[in-house]
């Protein structure tokens, strides 16, 4: 069976923030947008020449930011996409859209709307403008109410927004303000991740001058267990280690991500697992683009083993608050949780880092905050 | 040619010297200009074939070649060049090969004279009987001063250097000279070819295809291909399936005769048949006496050696028996740690030596290990009269059945450039060191000695005295007996455990200052847990030291960046393979270096 789920990667940005090494490439030159949306038409050509896709339930649009296009860049994107995969989605589909609140308004959150785009997600980290101004973000939270606002407005009832906590000088009070105001706002979802300093970025430069005065662990600490106790108590239940969503409202195409199932992955420095494969798409520009129109732009890929797929299985599917599903682990292997992992669950249930539920394995509580104690142990040598 | 004959073109010797004066480069030179090898095949130092001793610029293990010489007086002869350390760790070793040579070279720098470990090497050639031969070194650097150091030659050692041979190896200055006086003074081996054979083994090494083999001098007879011979110490017989030669790649040969250096194989399979400093003699005709042995060197400084993947510890035992072949001074036997597990407590001559036989485990042999802090044999009398000898500080018995401790001590004799021997007195002092005696050598040198416990040397003393004295002081060391001392044993807990492996001895005087440093460098090199970990230093019940590492709050990956799933793959690795060095010590995950900890406690100084 193909793949249920495609991801794409717009790569442009209009600044680079702070803390960001993501593949994302600031320009003003729009000929570079329209080679690369020429690039990524041939790889879809391709793509779903070799491995056509059947029925498409999920669709991810990340970034970069995809909202950088202009009108009538969008225009052509969503195009591409409707030609490849319009007549192919299932009925209740799942498409989502990255957005950053300083790039959207109502006119191209229309024209996305027009096309199908269902969920949009935004860059919204903060509620804070100092905070927004140190992260290099280029919108403040004025922009954010009225992006918000352009999205209802088109038509949006899906709406999630990204935060961010353990910021430079950002205290408890700060966060659970942001947490407060997010929660003023119709969404259906909140993604929310704590501050990790890259390298190559600006933060891990200052970091390393010992320039960036990040929040203690302590307090970090205290800020994810306030985060988990705040969503609870407004309905927004944790689904995932950073992932929350009013009842049905989970997003889909990330699932795919936690139930280690396969999915497309199109655009510059784009990930894919396609047909027992995982590969890299080249992450340059000018290599993408050139390498697109030559033949599948991959850089890197290999088989995964079964032996690997069940160390993913786990490692991805504990960190889904409702845990890895005993039964589907066992029929996807042919082998059980407990035959392949035996010793080490029973050394992490005994520590109380796991719990078991009939159905199901799944971090404990506790174990949610030192998630990767747990996920390493199922790293074989 | 007559097997008597040939004898008399038979010259064995051997090159002492200082590390650093020149002794590889001058064997280099010897092996060159003999022929041994073509320039192609000349690598840098053939001789020094272990990459250990590449990297380190040190000569562990011996080795022996065979070289023709064409002398002035217009005839050929064999000569056997046979390579001994040069590090006081390894003073067996030399005994060994100076035991197969009837000459030895000494090497001494022209600029810096005699240093501890050469006179310390000429003392052993004396006691042999060899004929030393002066070579003054280096002679091309602007620095150098012969004459002086010619008198230095004599008056402290007391040799004849008038006619010493002035060479620059480097340079290839005075290197036939060498060769002559090789030739012209070193005597031809006594011995008769007819006799009994009588065989000196002085190394061995395991090569998988031909099992054992066996470096030998004879001494007496001929040994040949397919004739039995015995081992005189264990009496097992083997058939001999090669004889041969290193000149230096090994060459079979007819037979080995008289003052002939080179190699045995006999199919021999086990490490334990061929001990080093054994008479090989003929099975049909046995020689009455085996030649006498070494001087067996009784190993000073001990620790645990323990696999961390507790499934290797017969990997462990395998590869210490086959370094142990050729390297009898290593000695192991099998103790068992509460923290740690199996393990084997080893003995080693010195600090270097443990470090290089640890190193060789893990190169060589793939066992990750973890060493524990070194100690030595402290000698303990209990209040009911019974003597205990303890190599290990967890074995040391309940302060309250103690009626003394001794330890051992060293002489140990410093050389060193006169403006610096206020800070070697200050060093051997801070080291509780005795002041025994101050020698001017010439001008500018000084001779100290001192008394200084050995448990003090092992530690760090070697590396302070050389950052301490910008490496001008030499060292060298001999036992000097045990005295009681004012010590104790410091245990150290763990989550409130202790942690046998961790447990040291240490003087009264400085017990609680150590202790303290001791939590401190514990806390830095032990990761945080997910739960709180209290390290505690204790003397009996007494706690006298604590510190707290705090618990893991934290630690989970945010994003998963558009399905990268190899880069949380990475992460977790990464995360994994810094635990992969650690050992479960209780629920205490403890990475190797902590145990280790103990010896680098002066860091904070």
């Amino acid at each position: 069976m193909p793949p249920k789920s495609v991801y794409i990667h717009i790569p442009f940005c209009t600044n680079k923030c702070y803390y960001c090494d993501f593949n994302s490439f600031v320009t003003n030159n729009p000929q570079l947008i329209w080679d690369y949306l020429d690039a990524l038409r041939a790889e879809m050509e391709l793509t779903f020449a070799r491995t056509p896709a059947e029925e498409i339930e999920t669709i991810f649009v990340g970034g970069g930011t995809p909202t950088f296009l202009d009108q009538r860049q969008m225009q052509a994107f969503l195009e591409i996409v409707q030609a490849h995969l319009g007549d192919r989605l299932a009925p209740g589909y799942e498409w989502s859209m990255e957005a950053n609140p300083g790039t959207t308004d109502y006119d191209k959150l229309s024209l996305m709307r027009s096309f199908g785009v269902n969920r949009l997600s935004f860059g919204v980290q903060s509620f804070d403008d100092r905070l927004l101004k140190r992260l290099g973000r280029i919108h403040d939270v004025s922009d954010v109410y009225a992006s918000l606002e352009n999205a209802v407005r088109a038509g949006f009832d899906n709406l999630s927004i990204d935060l961010m906590f353990g910021l430079p000088d950002q205290t408890l009070e700060m966060f659970r303000e942001s947490l407060g105001k997010a929660l003023e706002l119709p969404l259906s979802h909140l993604s929310v991740y704590s501050l990790k300093v890259e390298e190559n970025t600006l933060f891990h430069t200052l970091y390393q001058k010992d320039q960036l005065p990040l929040p203690t662990e302590e307090v970090e600490l205290e800020m994810y267990l306030t985060l988990i106790d705040t969503m609870e108590k407004s309905g927004l239940h944790m689904y995932e280690i950073s992932n929350f969503a009013r009842p049905g409202k989970e997003s889909r195409h990330n699932k795919t991500y936690w139930l280690n199932n396969d999915y497309y992955g199109l655009g510059a420095g784009a990930h894919g697992y396609v047909d027992g494969w995982r590969h890299v798409n080249a992450g340059p520009l000018a290599i993408y683009t050139r390498m697109a129109h030559e033949g599948l732009p991959r850089v890197e890929g290999f088989a995964v083993s079964d032996s690997e797929a069940m160390e993913d299985q786990m490692i991805l599917g504990l960190r889904l608050r409702e845990g890895v599903d005993k039964a589907r682990f066992a029929a996807r292997f042919g082998r059980t949780i407990e035959a392949e992992f035996g010793s080490i669950v029973a050394e992490e249930l005994a520590k109380g880092m796991l719990e078991e539920t009939a159905s199901h394995l799944r971090l404990s509580k506790r174990a949610l905050p030192l998630g990767n104690e747990v996920f390493a142990r199922f790293l074989r040598d | 040619m007559d097997r008597r004959e040939r004898q008399k073109h038979i010259r064995n010797f051997s090159i002492i010297a200082h590390i650093d004066h020149g002794k590889s480069t001058l064997a280099d030179r010897i092996l060159e200009l003999t022929g041994a090898l073509s320039s192609r095949e000349m690598e840098a130092q053939f001789l020094d074939s272990m990459d250990l001793e590449r990297e380190r610029g040190i000569t562990i293990k011996l080795n022996a070649v065979r070289l023709q010489y064409k002398a002035k007086d217009g005839q050929e002869y064999i000569l056997h060049l046979i390579d001994t350390p040069g590090h006081v760790d390894f003073t067996y070793e030399v005994s060994r090969s100076l035991a197969a040579c009837e000459g030895a070279l000494l090497v001494v720098d022209a600029a810096q004279g005699i240093e501890a470990q050469t006179l310390a090497n000429v003392y052993l050639a004396l006691d042999n009987n060899l004929e030393i031969i002066p070579i003054i070194n280096k002679i091309d650097l602007p620095s150098a001063e012969p004459e002086r150091v010619k008198q230095e030659v004599e008056d402290v050692i007391g040799l004849d250097a008038s006619d010493a041979c002035l060479t620059s190896a480097k340079a290839g200055i005075g290197i036939e000279d060498v060769l002559e006086a090789v030739v012209t003074k070193i005597p031809a081996p006594e011995g008769d070819p007819d006799a009994p054979l009588q065989a000196l083994i002085f190394d061995s090494y395991f090569d998988p295809y031909r099992g054992v083999i066996a470096s030998v001098r004879i001494v007496n007879g001929t040994m040949r291909k397919g004739m039995k011979i015995k081992m005189m110490a264990t009496n097992k017989t083997f058939e001999v399936t090669e004889v041969g030669t290193s000149t230096p790649h090994q060459t079979p040969v007819e037979e080995l005769t008289v003052g002939d250096v080179g190699y045995v194989a006999a199919s021999i399979k086990t490490v334990g048949d061929t001990r080093v400093g054994d008479t090989i003699t003929d099975a049909s005709r046995p020689a009455a006496e085996p030649l006498p042995g070494y001087r067996k060197i009784n190993p000073m400084v001990f620790c645990g050696l323990y696999p961390i993947d507790t499934s290797e510890y017969n990997d462990l035992r395998e590869a210490l028996e086959k370094l142990q072949l050729n390297d009898a001074s290593l000695q192991f036997e099998p103790e068992t740690s509460q923290a740690l597990g199996f393990g084997f407590r080893c003995g080693f001559l010195g600090l270097l030596h443990m470090e290089i036989i640890q190193e060789r485990i893990e190169r060589e042999f793939n066992i990750d290990l973890i060493t524990t802090a070194p100690s030595v044999i402290y000698r303990v009398t209990q209040t009911n009269g019974e003597v205990l000898e303890i190599d290990n500080p967890s074995k040391m018995p309940p302060v309250q059945k103690i009626e003394q401790i001794e330890e051992p001590y060293v002489t140990a004799t410093v050389m060193v450039p006169k403006d610096y021997v206020g800070d070697v007195m200050q060093l051997c002092q801070g080291k509780r060191g005795e002041f025994l005696d101050m020698q001017y050598l010439g001008e500018n040198r000084v001779q100290l000695k001192y008394d200084i416990p050995l448990s003090e040397i092992v530690y760090d003393f070697f590396d302070l005295l050389k950052s301490g004295t910008k490496g001008y002081a030499s060292f060298d060391y001999e036992m000097a007996g045990y005295k009681p001392s004012k010590l104790v044993k410091m245990d150290i807990l763990l989550n409130g455990e202790v942690v046998d492996a961790l447990s040291f001895i240490v003087h009264k005087d400085s017990a609680y200052g150590r202790g303290k440093v001791i939590c401190e460098k514990l806390k830095e090199l032990i990761p945080r847990q997910q739960f709180e970990v209290p390290i505690q230093a204790a003397i009996g019940h007494k706690i006298v030291a604590r510190e707290t590492i705090s618990a893991l709050r934290k630690n989970v990956l945010a994003k998963c960046y558009g399905g990268d799933i190899s880069r949380k793959r990475k992460l977790l690795e990464k995360q994994k393979e810094g635990k992969k060095r650690m050992k479960a010590v209780g629920s205490v995950e403890v990475p190797q270096e902590a145990f280790m900890a103990v010896l680098r406690m002066d860091d904070k100084k």
